[in-house]
């Protein structure tokens, strides 16, 4: 089996919510003219833009109506009935609760067909973050089938925490979407330091698990904060085979194949080992995980 | 048999290498495009206009406006009062003359003697403080006449030290340099070809004749800047000193952090009400 992908490095006007799925219309057009992918990823906070502070009460909307108003977009650029998934990062609004989410939706079928919404879990709230302020967290990271691969999608801070990627494999994963906005910083050498950091990141949770990593990075600056890009798709072995420049807008585009998976977990079978070993790391009851409704110590 | 001793390989020292250490070129690409981004893209203006004063910081926030806008898009401003030094209006000649840029130059000396005549017995602190404020109140018309804004000039060391007039250099809304050490800023000046006659000289805010920032500040940037660095990452002074940094030295800039926090915020508002702004209604600059 294999899939096509594009993560589309984006650089939103911020709170202007029309204008950017707009944009993403002639995006969509471009990727249509240029040869559909099977899979399109635009980036975190992708529909308004990442600093929002108290603007995300007045901003956020629900994955249903995003699902409606890609679709319309999808019909108005792409023509025929050529269907894609696409990913987009976009502050959420659910019965009065507001999440950092990205939604995973088919479109160009006769209706918007949502396969997944994941809700950000670890919301940074240190320096320059104020997540956990102004949106909840989510509570859990969702394996879901595609018309591909079995997918999980895991927003930014999500992949720094290596347990995340750890558990979606586990569950099944065979592609982690990673939906991001990266303020840069670190000027020591020749690149910037926090992308040096996402490379080493992506590029060990793909190879550990066997698993695509494709990650699209925000662009633009807000505030004086310039967001990276730098969007690449990570094989299963660890290898980039696509990337993005840093601080532009573009595409970056590879394709997935379900060899490359085989490959790289007969070399390295540490999801296999995993799963044998896992009970036993589990069972130790010095870890601080829930036991008969009790946080152990 | 004895056998050879084995090598040993010892870890570096507590605190990170090189604090300082900076890839002029990345710094460079990095803030040309903030330029670009935010005042064209996020402000929907061309114009940057900068207050050149002679010395390296206003040369390299120029060059770095001139690369991000083109020439024919700043407009540099020599604000000279009677007791500048002439180096100074030299110095920023040469930057004028590098760039192609626009150029105007506004003696200041009539605005500020037209104040101080009815304060005569003001010092020299007073004085320098009465024609940075003038300097700025200039940058800013001059903006609104050009369709512009005015780019600041600062970098981190003098703002951690305090060592700025409030609501004078620290006021135009985009600053490039905010975020480099002053040493930093003069790598970066190598790098853009600024002219060595204003990287290599004596830092001053000529606002006194014959003044420096190291006879006023009583230390050097060079030995400032690796205390400041440190002391930002969270370092504490008393592992600064027992890593080999002069205890006097520590204190002198522990101390001037410490006591100018307040110059690096807004003024202090009265909070009454549950939509207090900038306390509870928070939006962000560019919303």
């Amino acid at each position: 089996m294999h899939a096509s992908v594009a993560a589309v490095q984006f650089q939103p006007r911020k709170g202007e919510i029309e204008a950017n799925l707009d944009r993403m219309a002639e995006i969509f057009g471009q990727l249509a003219d240029e040869g559909l992918p099977d899979l399109i990823v635009f980036p975190e906070a992708s529909t308004t833009g990442y600093f929002l502070e108290g603007a995300v009460y007045e901003l956020a909307r629900s994955a249903g109506e995003y699902a409606e108003a890609l679709q319309q977009r999808w019909r108005s650029a792409v023509s025929g009935a050529r269907s894609a998934d696409v990913v987009i990062g976009f502050y959420e609004r659910d019965a009065g609760t507001v999440y950092n989410s990205a939604l995973y939706v088919t479109l160009g079928g006769e209706r918007p067909a949502i396969r997944h919404v994941h809700r950000k879990l670890f919301l940074p709230t240190y320096g320059v973050f104020d997540e956990q302020r102004f949106v909840t967290r989510g509570r859990r990271i969702g394996v879901f089938e595609t018309s591909h691969f079995p997918s999980a999608i895991l927003i930014c801070e999500d992949v720094w925490h290596s347990i995340c990627p750890t558990i979606a494999a586990l569950k099944g994963a065979q592609v982690m979407i990673v939906p991001s906005a990266s303020p840069g910083r670190g000027i020591s050498g020749p690149e910037i330091e926090t992308i040096t950091q996402w490379r080493n990141t992506l590029q060990g949770a793909a190879s550990e698990h066997g698993v695509y990593a494709v990650y699209a990075g925000l662009v633009g600056f807000e505030g004086g904060k310039g967001f990276t890009g730098t969007s690449m798709i990570v094989a299963p072995d660890g290898r980039i085979v696509a990337a993005g420049q840093r601080f532009e807008e573009c595409v970056v585009r590879a394709t997935m194949d379900s060899d490359a998976i085989n490959v790289a977990r007969a070399r390295l079978p540490f999801i296999g080992d995993l799963h044998d070993v896992l009970p036993d790391l589990l069972l130790d009851e010095e870890l601080p995980v829930p036991r008969g409704g009790h946080l152990a110590r | 048999m004895k056998t050879a001793p084995l090598t040993t390989y010892r870890g570096e020292g507590i605190l990170p290498p090189d604090p300082l250490a900076i890839d002029p070129a990345l710094v460079e690409s990095w803030l040309v495009r903030f330029i670009a981004d935010e005042l064209v893209r996020g402000r929907g203006m061309r114009t940057a206009v900068v207050g050149l004063s002679g010395g390296v910081d206003s040369a390299v926030t120029a060059y770095l406006c001139a690369r991000a806008l083109g020439p024919e898009n700043v407009c540099c401003v020599r604000m000279p009062y009677r007791t500048s030094s002439k180096d100074s209006l030299d110095h920023a000649a040469m930057v004028i003359e590098a760039l192609g840029c626009r150029e105007r130059t506004i003696e200041i000396t009539a605005a500020v003697d037209g104040y101080l005549q009815f304060e005569p017995d003001a010092d020299g602190r007073r004085r320098g403080n009465v024609m940075a404020r003038t300097r700025m109140l200039i940058l800013f018309d001059l903006s609104q006449k050009y369709g512009g804004l005015p780019i600041g000039t600062g970098n981190k060391s003098e703002r951690l030290l305090g060592y700025f007039t409030w609501h004078a250099d620290d006021t135009p809304p985009l600053n490039p340099l905010g975020d480099l050490f002053k040493v930093q800023v003069w790598e970066l000046a190598r790098r853009l070809g600024v002219p060595s006659e204003i990287v290599e000289k004596a830092p001053s805010a000529d606002l006194v004749v014959g003044q420096t920032d190291e006879g006023e500040l009583g230390i050097s940037y060079q030995k400032a800047d690796p205390i400041l660095a440190y002391l930002l990452m969270g370092y504490p002074p008393e592992t600064l000193v027992r890593e080999g940094f002069a205890p006097e030295e520590v204190r002198l800039v522990h101390h001037r952090v410490a006591s100018t926090h307040w110059k690096r915020h807004l003024p202090t508002t009265a909070m009454l009400t549950n939509t207090a702004i900038n306390e509870f209604y928070l939006r962000p600059v560019d919303y």
